[in-house]
């Protein structure tokens, strides 16, 4: 019997593919320019945020529609913090996550009583209320004009010409990568097969034991904590925290991202990741290249969401990973079906 | 296939991946003197409310710039080198105007950012040009937090600071209606606050009502309602067009009139009369803000006799007809031409600090109807004003200009005769 390239024990295996994505990063940020560095560190954030929402809906089969309020909490949380309290980076992204799973038990609760549609307006009710919050209460949040934080700035040790974009994307891809871990391991866990039985059948949860609202609340917390910590690394990318970044579309781009990507798998959430940023960008040039009217030019990016969401559900319904799992497959067969053609 | 075989096939994809994304940026920098400057142009870039509750109005600024520079390129440019002017919506949405300008220094390389609108966008970006050292010209915003040479030596003001405009509105108030009530309707932002501060300087014991309002909403029903029953008998607006619009529609309904005096960027009758007319569905029209009291530091549109209107006009006819000649479109012409005299006084071979140089410096003088303020120290946009009054849907000066700082100094005058532009429009030095 051959030995497996990595080792069984789940984390250490989860540690060290981590680390060789660290590598890759590192390399991968060294040779990017600034701003395509910038693009990275949003498709990290966006990651967490996604890999987050991925075990809600595709391992526990819970819908949320909130999960950019939720964001939004992990962003104020920490903008507050580091603005007003000066607290260094590291522990406000902690207390963002931390405070953002907090709300996360609350929601949790609530969605633990609803199902499907009703979930589905009860946390839209959040996505669109929450931000509201800040133009009501103008003096903690700032109102329209949202809170602004000073760039974090690298560690002296990396020399005084270190780009900040470099070090942005560190920090967001930090943020995936612990996301990546901690995920990874709860998936693969007992807590990944709970999560599993209480979508696939409540009620033959329950005869083998398993508490359902207690499964769903904690799937809640943990996603919520990934929406927190992508809210931080949100707010130490771009240094603000303002109402027009949590919108409702935020929130269904978020739920468009990881059904794109697919549902229930990290991989998945990475390709939404990659999407969320992209498509906007093309469907900007694609726009400027038709050279269309701002009118039409600023919505373009909206239909062009919901045209590849369509396409995406018609064409490959598993999304992005979907697809390339069952392109793999098919090169298999093929492998298995012709083995004299290479010696596999 | 075996599970080498599969880690390996990942190591590979990982790495293609990351080849494939590092070839997309290794596109960047060009290798001339400066950013975004080559032999026969230079790039500058911006952002503007395109959509989104400022558009109304503000998005005729930037295609009115661009087509002044489309005017002087086709007169050979500035110093021999064309002005590409590229800018992009922000929705006046913060988090957009980060995304945006970024993209524009970081990726696209521009020279200088030009014209960038709005308080609360554009605060949110300065520490960043600041660091980047790329310099920010003539905000569009009268926000007093632009003029700070020390801590921010990048940002440049262009329009005069809001506590200007509120001293100034609030000394002819003093003068015209003294001992009346005041109530003031207010942006609560840097922009409504300023105004409001530099008002109270001049009448501060008049004030009995202020009602700040953010934008984004669209109920305006308790401030207006606040400021009736504080029995004001003057209404004073530090408010962007849409607000203008929704405050008077309320205080018809409510059937409240007091005089009413609006901060220049309020006022435009052509938006603000377009706005009322939506939002009333064709009841109302510009009758609702006749009479009122504002502002002005530029010719009036409709002053044809007066040579930069001539020549606003006649560029605005060839290479920007699609929009109504407004206060908008001349806004956007004369800064730009004051953007042109800051390039030719940056020299020949222009660089970064040379602009900034040239703008501290200062001495431009055009269109507008008195000086800057510009030097080392002094960052703000133009010196003062003159008091206006709407009569007949039109903009009509009142009295002569006048200067002051936006602190406690006094309240001058300004009679030097404004100068003619060039032959067609060539920026002079």
């Amino acid at each position: 019997m051959r030995r497996p390239v990595l080792p069984r024990q789940t984390l250490v295996r989860h540690l060290l593919l981590a680390a060789g994505f660290a590598a890759v990063l590192y390399v991968v940020t060294l040779l990017l320019s600034p701003f395509d560095n910038l693009r990275l560190a949003s498709m990290a954030y966006y990651f967490v945020a996604l890999a987050g929402l991925t075990l809600l809906t595709g391992l526990n089969g819970q819908i949320s529609l909130g999960h950019g309020a939720l964001m939004a909490v992990g962003a104020y949380t920490a903008a507050i913090l580091i603005s007003r309290d000066g607290w260094a980076l590291l522990p406000a992204l902690a207390a963002a996550t931390v405070v953002t799973a907090a709300a996360g038990v609350l929601v949790g609760v609530v969605a633990a009583r609803l199902r499907g549609p009703y979930l589905a307006g009860a946390t839209l009710a959040l996505a669109v209320g929450l931000p509201g919050l800040s133009d009501k209460y103008p003096h903690a949040f700032g109102g329209e004009n949202g809170l602004t934080v000073n760039p974090p700035i690298p560690p002296s040790w990396l020399g005084a010409d270190f780009p900040l974009e470099r070090w942005e994307a560190w920090i967001a891809c930090a943020a995936g990568l612990v996301t990546f871990v901690v995920l990874a391991g709860l998936a693969r866990g007992r807590i990944g097969r709970s999560l599993r039985a209480v979508r696939d059948d409540e009620v033959a949860a329950q005869l083998s034991g398993l508490d359902v609202a207690r499964t769903q609340i904690l799937a809640f917390v943990v996603s919520a904590a990934c929406a927190g910590l992508a809210g931080g690394a949100f707010v130490a990318v771009t240094q603000i925290a303002a109402p027009g970044a949590f919108q409702l579309a935020l929130s269904l781009s978020l739920l468009t991202g990881i059904v794109l990507g697919g549902l229930g798998s990290l991989w998945g959430a990475l390709w939404g990741a990659v999407a969320l940023v992209l498509l906007p960008v093309w469907s900007d040039n694609l726009a400027h290249s038709l050279s269309l009217s701002t009118d039409v030019q600023a919505n373009l990016p909206l239909a062009v969401y919901g045209i590849v969401l369509i396409a995406a559900i018609l064409a490959a319904p598993a999304g992005i990973q979907g697809a390339v799992h069952r392109l793999a497959c098919l090169v298999k067969a093929r492998a298995v079906s012709n083995p004299n053609e290479e010696g596999a | 296939m075996t599970r080498t075989a599969r880690t390996a096939a990942l190591c590979v994809a990982s790495v293609t991946m990351a080849a494939a994304v590092a070839g997309c940026g290794s596109s960047g920098g060009s290798s001339s003197s400066a950013p975004g400057v080559t032999k026969t142009s230079v790039t500058i870039g911006s952002h503007q409310p395109l959509t989104g509750p400022a558009a109304p109005g503000y998005s005729e600024i930037a295609p009115a710039a661009k087509a002044f520079f489309t005017y002087l390129n086709a007169q050979g440019g500035v110093n021999g080198r064309k002005i590409n002017y590229v800018y992009k919506d922000d929705g006046y949405n913060p988090t957009n105007t980060v995304n945006v300008v970024r993209q524009l220094v970081l990726q696209r390389h521009v020279f200088a950012i030009f014209n960038g609108l709005g308080t609360p966008t554009h605060t949110k970006v300065v520490p960043f040009l600041t660091a980047e050292k790329v310099p920010d010209l003539f905000v569009a915003s009268g926000c007093p937090c632009w003029d700070d040479g020390a801590g921010q030596p990048e940002t440049f003001g262009w329009q005069p600071s809001y506590q200007i405009e509120g001293k100034l509105l609030g000394a002819y108030l003093k003068a015209n209606f003294a001992g009346k009530k005041i109530g003031v309707f207010y942006q609560d932002d840097d922009f409504g606050q300023g105004g409001l501060t530099g008002l109270k300087e001049e009448v501060g014991s008049q004030v009995v009502s202020a009602q700040p309002y953010q934008p984004g909403g669209t109920n305006v029903a308790p401030q207006i309602t606040a400021i009736q029953k504080s029995g004001a008998e003057v209404l004073v607006d530090f408010t962007i067009p849409a607000y203008t619009a929704l405050g008077q529609l309320t205080s018809f309904k409510l059937g409240y009139k007091p005089q009413l005096v609006v901060s220049n960027v309020g006022i435009d009758p052509t938006t603000v009369g377009g706005l009322l007319k939506e939002f009333s569905k064709g009841k109302a029209g510009t009758a609702l803000i006749e009479g009122a009291i504002s502002d002005i530091y530029l010719p009036s549109t409709t002053d044809a006799s007066n040579p930069w209107i001539a020549l606003f006009k006649k560029i605005h006819d060839q290479y920007d007809a699609k929009a109504p000649f407004d206060g908008n479109v001349e806004y956007g012409m004369a800064a730009a031409y004051t953007f042109a005299q800051a390039l030719k006084a940056a020299g020949k071979n222009p660089t970064r600090q040379s602009l900034v140089d040239a703008v501290e410096k200062g001495g431009f003088t055009g269109p507008g109807l008195v000086p800057f303020r510009f030097s080392g120290k002094q960052h703000g946009g133009y010196s003062g004003v003159q008091i206006a009054k709407l009569t007949n849907g039109a903009i009509v000066p009142v009295g002569v200009p006048q200067v002051t700082d936006p602190g406690t100094g006094p309240i001058k005058p300004y009679t030097t005769k404004q100068p003619a532009p060039g032959d067609n429009g060539v920026v002079k030095g």
